[in-house]
């Protein structure tokens, strides 16, 4: 265990780095000329007026997030393991390899699905 | 006292990030140069020294757009969350022992769940690409940040999985432990090989460099999330993926390469052979920028879903039986 000194540590170096993009922020919001233009102002689209409302979006990216979250999961259940692999065992051997075998099973599943296919 | 150290120590690690980004980026050009037989930026100040704080100045001192019909709000904090959270991952890397660094240590952070926090500070990356991207409010942003975001998150699993086989052998995840298992038992890059190559793919892919670099393929997608920024935003996120790639090419040796310990028999000396290491890594990410090219973006995801992640799974079930019938390290 590390001592709760070394946690706030991590407090105080955010502090510290967001300190700084503040800082840069600040300077290039006060620095540099300010001439805002109607066309300077638009969004990207080679100087027309986009076509379009920016809403809808493929699927495709919540199916990735949605996987990612479930093997995220799996990884967070493998962290105890990997620390303890030894003492755990045998036993401990066999449960993870089933647990990974699930998993497994669902990822070989949404593969054939075709999930990863982006056409 | 003890937290004013740590803040003066924050500060420098900080500062020294931001000082080697700004080098990295006229590094990689010189380089890149090289490689094409070109000579890359020597005007500005003696071998182009003082290029990086030219553009330093200028991006400072252009304007600073907010488009039509940004939110606001998150159109500003995009870059912050990117920046803050990539300077913050440094902080645990070991540069030597206890004491090193004119009697301070050498590390910032040293906390007993290191791995885990570089995971966490590394996925909060992602909401810096996705929020940019979206508060643009150009379907151009939006969608390079979606893929990107989508590519982040796909190869950080590759990074985790492919972490889980050197911790079964070394039994903590506190980096320093991980680098004194090396100095005892010899470099996990022996031992951990398949794990090594997945974690060094994965970074790259992290950092958004070639191959892998889809999130600023400046031909496709009109440059990705950043479209719609200017000035020192934009510069923010250019210093976040070259933070990103400084700390991987610190943590790849620090977990794979005997951290700051010397090769072979040659004499410890704290900070020098891990800037070494790290130079090391740094070339062969630009070497392999100016060699290779890009890969699609389902090539990519597939690569990563199909390749990285059961490569590193079945690797991480080795591992564990071998330490189970093995009884540990031999």
């Amino acid at each position: 265990m590390s001592p709760v000194t070394e946690y706030i540590n991590i407090l105080i170096y955010l502090g510290v780095a967001l300190f700084i993009g503040v800082a840069a922020l600040l300077a290039g919001a006060l620095l540099g000329p300010k001439r805002p233009r109607p066309t300077k102002l638009m969004p990207y689209e080679s100087g027309n007026d986009p076509i379009g409302r920016v809403e809808r979006y493929p699927v495709h990216f919540y199916v990735v997030a949605m996987l990612f979250i479930i093997f995220d999961v799996e990884v967070a259940f493998l962290w105890p393991y990997a620390v303890n692999a030894g003492p755990l065992g045998v036993g401990g051997l066999i449960a993870v390899i089933v647990f990974v075998g699930i998993v497994m099973a669902g990822f070989v599943y949404e593969w054939l699905k075709g999930v990863m296919k982006w056409d | 006292m003890e937290f004013v150290w740590t803040a003066v120590k924050a500060l420098l690690v900080v500062v020294g990030l931001l000082t080697a980004f700004a080098y990295m980026t006229l590094v990689e050009r010189r380089l890149l140069a090289r490689f094409q037989h070109r000579l890359g930026p020597n005007r500005v100040g003696p071998m182009g020294l003082l290029q990086p704080l030219a553009d330093a100045i200028k991006s400072i001192f252009k304007e600073d757009i907010t488009v039509r019909e940004a939110d606001r709000l998150v159109y500003l904090l995009a870059p912050l969350i990117s920046i803050t959270f990539a300077l913050v991952a440094f902080g645990l890397i070991p540069f030597g022992p206890e004491g090193a660094f004119f009697g301070l240590d050498p590390w910032v952070l040293d906390i007993d769940m290191g791995i885990l926090y570089l995971f966490a500070v590394s996925e909060m990356a992602v909401y810096g690409v996705f929020l940019a991207g979206w508060a643009s409010n150009s379907k151009y942003s939006l969608l390079g940040s979606l893929r990107s975001a989508a590519a982040l998150v796909s190869y950080e699993l590759g990074l985790g999985i492919s972490l889980l086989a050197p911790v079964i052998l070394v039994g903590s995840l506190n980096l320093r432990e991980i680098v004194e298992w090396q100095a005892q038992n010899g470099w996990l890059i022996l031992w951990q090989f398949p794990a090594f190559l997945v974690f060094t793919i994965a970074t790259m892919a992290e950092a958004a460099r070639t191959p892998f670099d889809l999130p600023e393929a400046e031909q496709e997608l009109v440059s990705g999330y950043n479209t719609e920024y200017s000035s020192i935003k934009w510069a923010l996120f250019q210093m976040a993926e070259y933070v990103h790639l400084i700390t991987a090419s610190a943590l790849i040796p620090t977990l794979f390469l005997g951290g700051w310990h010397a090769p072979a028999f040659l004499p410890d000396i704290p900070f020098l052979w891990l800037f070494v290491k790290m130079a090391l890594f740094l070339f062969l990410f630009i070497w392999i920028r100016a060699t290779w090219f890009r890969l699609r973006y389902d090539q990519l995801m597939r690569f990563s879903w199909g390749v990285l992640l059961p490569v590193a799974l079945v690797w991480f079930v080795v591992t564990a039986a071998w330490v189970v019938f093995k009884g540990g390290v031999a």
